[in-house]
């Protein structure tokens, strides 16, 4: 039997996870974005929507995650940001991201998405060019970091719906919530 | 070779709430009260042997061995922990802790009407939970 710690890589991460059609879950996607669009009618109402949305997945599914990936506590934010981009990314969305642009603290960096499923079929009209179509993934990752204590800030820097080269998230710790217990501070 | 049963399963939340709790034999049973106040308990103690380890980067108990019983706990990096109690010498019980926090995250987590941190209370769950069990009885008798 293989040790229990030995995490899985991308490919096999991949492997062993149910998937859907790829084009149920993109026109389903469409469909909930559509529906927001006609029920909230403002385009910041749905990008804040899709956020929360995003933000309640990543909180559920983050368990999933660590458990069938087998990861173990990361030392630092860097090697969080790498398992999100090669094995998050790749166990729920079948792509991987790349991380870029750290900054000298080493507490925000940018991850490039090159191919993006959500988007396929789709073309963004000029009554919703606010609109942040992928909004949820970003949800999804503060959602998820949040339950591993740390609290994120998430936002779109490029967007190639809105003409850019790829699609950039960038990604900013804010701060690591300790997880002790806070027994000195009874003075 | 005698036959190791699990005796009981506690699920606790990151706050130490009990979520879920069953028993497999009729030893030992206790009511909802003495449950729920275990489980915080364990929380607790759980908390304390971090602080009580000379070495840092402690992240708690795993293991609880007494003369006649032994309890396995498997914490995740959200914080739940899952937890049997089990016969001594039972074999492979962190690899069962494995297979009920994937269970946990397929049935009860992926279930949109579940709320969390709330009381488990997921037919698919116990159904699959109850399989996993068994199955591992039978490993077990197969041996």
């Amino acid at each position: 039997m293989p040790p229990l710690t030995a995490p899985k890589s991308g490919d096999a991460l991949f492997a062993s996870v149910d998937r859907v059609n790829a084009e149920l879950f993109t026109l389903t996607y469409g469909a909930i974005v559509r529906q927001l669009l006609t029920d909230l009618e403002e385009v910041e109402e749905v990008n804040k929507q899709l956020d929360q949305m995003g933000y309640n997945i990543g909180t559920r599914l983050v368990d999933e995650f660590l458990a069938k990936s087998n990861v173990s506590r990361c030392v630092d934010f860097k090697e969080t940001a790498d398992v999100i981009a090669k094995l998050g990314f790749k166990m729920f969305l079948g792509v991987t991201a790349t991380v870029t642009n750290w900054d000298a603290e080493g507490t925000s960096c940018s991850f490039v998405l090159e191919d993006n499923p959500l988007v396929d079929f789709v073309e963004l009209p000029d009554t919703c060019q606010g609109l942040q179509y992928c909004n949820v993934l970003s949800g999804v990752i503060r959602g998820a970091l949040e339950m591993v204590s740390m609290k994120t800030e998430v936002t779109w820097v490029r967007d190639m719906l809105r003409g850019d080269d790829a699609y950039e998230m960038r990604v900013k710790l804010i701060k690591q919530v300790p997880e002790e217990y806070p027994y000195k501070d009874d003075d | 070779m005698a036959l190791a049963a699990i005796y009981s399963l506690f699920i606790i939340n990151k706050s130490g709430g009990l979520i879920y709790y069953k028993d497999y034999c009729s030893a030992g049973r206790m009511d909802t009260n003495d449950s729920l106040r275990l489980a915080s308990l364990w929380h607790s103690m759980h908390a304390i042997s971090q602080q009580l380890s000379p070495i840092p980067g402690c992240t708690g108990i795993d293991l609880l061995q007494a003369h006649n019983f032994n309890l396995h706990c498997f914490q995740s990096l959200t914080g739940t922990k899952i937890f049997v109690v089990c016969e001594t010498g039972a074999q492979n019980m962190e690899t069962l802790l494995k297979v009920i926090y994937e269970l946990y995250t397929d049935f009860v987590l992926k279930n949109p009407f579940y709320e969390m941190e709330m009381p488990i209370r997921c037919e698919l769950f116990d159904l699959n939970l109850a399989q996993v069990i068994q199955k591992d009885r039978v490993a077990l008798l197969g041996r």
